[in-house]
């Protein structure tokens, strides 16, 4: 029942506004939430609750502001009411990513996503997600800092110790049992790099 | 127009490395953003309009 108030009075003009703007943040709320908590099904949860409580939240939105910054934030606490709940769960998580870690297999294999994934879950959770909100998310230090809820220098450094952890994991090679895959990998790194980040 | 110079390859190699990270670090977030979005969240979105709608 499309009613006929156009730009009226309803509120109907905005909502579907706010909805189409809701809609084309899935994606990224998909991928956000997939950082949290790893498992695809449990980010698929998380991220169609953000989304619920971001439209219900929707009278409260200020219209031309920053929606994709406004809905990470509701999707993080979201996560970290949920995670509070199930501290324990998160504990065993981690023991089996460490034991994944080590388990890990196939000698010939290149630093790939899969394992840049499993190191990004040996961070400590706030870098984790400072890391991604500011290298991948593309936000800046100051929207990161509203996200989390800190400072802009604490995102900074978190960010920071970030890199430089996850860079140690990846060169150690904890992903691969002799150094000479590591540093193979580290070589497979470097090329995708070059090949990606050509200077504009 | 940048010019990179060899005189620390320490250096060097490891403001790469940063890159690199930062490349695999988007194409992990891209990879899932790229995924078609499941069909549930359109049906939870639109069951929540309704319910807004007629509330």
């Amino acid at each position: 029942m499309p009613a006929g108030a156009a730009g009226g009075a309803g509120g109907t003009e905005r909502d579907r506004l706010f909805r189409e703007e809701l809609l084309a943040l899935i994606p990224q709320l998909r991928a956000f939430a997939r950082t949290l908590c790893g498992d695809p099904t449990a980010a698929d949860d998380l991220a169609q609750d953000a989304m619920l409580k971001a439209w219900d939240a929707r009278g409260s939105f200020e219209m031309g502001t920053n929606m994709k910054a406004w809905t990470f934030m509701i999707l993080r606490n979201q996560f970290y009411s949920e995670k509070r709940r199930s501290w324990r769960q998160s504990q065993l998580d981690q023991e089996v990513a460490e034991r994944t870690l080590v388990a890990a297999d196939d000698p010939e294999a290149p630093v790939a996503l899969d394992e840049l994934r499993q190191g990004l879950n040996m961070l400590p959770a706030e870098q984790r997600e400072a890391l991604i909100l500011v290298g991948a998310g593309g936000f800046a230090y100051e929207e990161a800092a509203a996200i989390c809820g800190c400072a802009v220098g604490t995102v900074k450094s978190r960010v920071s110790r970030a890199r430089r952890a996850l860079q140690e994991i990846l060169e150690r090679g904890d992903y691969t049992r002799d150094d000479a895959s590591a540093g193979e990998a580290m070589a497979t790194i470097l090329a995708a790099a070059d090949r990606l980040s050509t200077p504009r | 127009m940048k010019r990179y110079r060899k005189t620390a390859p320490g250096l060097e190699e490891s403001r790469l490395r940063q890159q690199a990270l930062g490349v695999r670090l988007r194409q992990l977030f891209d990879e899932v953003v790229n995924e078609p979005v499941p069909e549930a969240f359109m049906q939870i979105l639109e069951r929540a309009e309704r319910a807004s709608g007629e509330g």
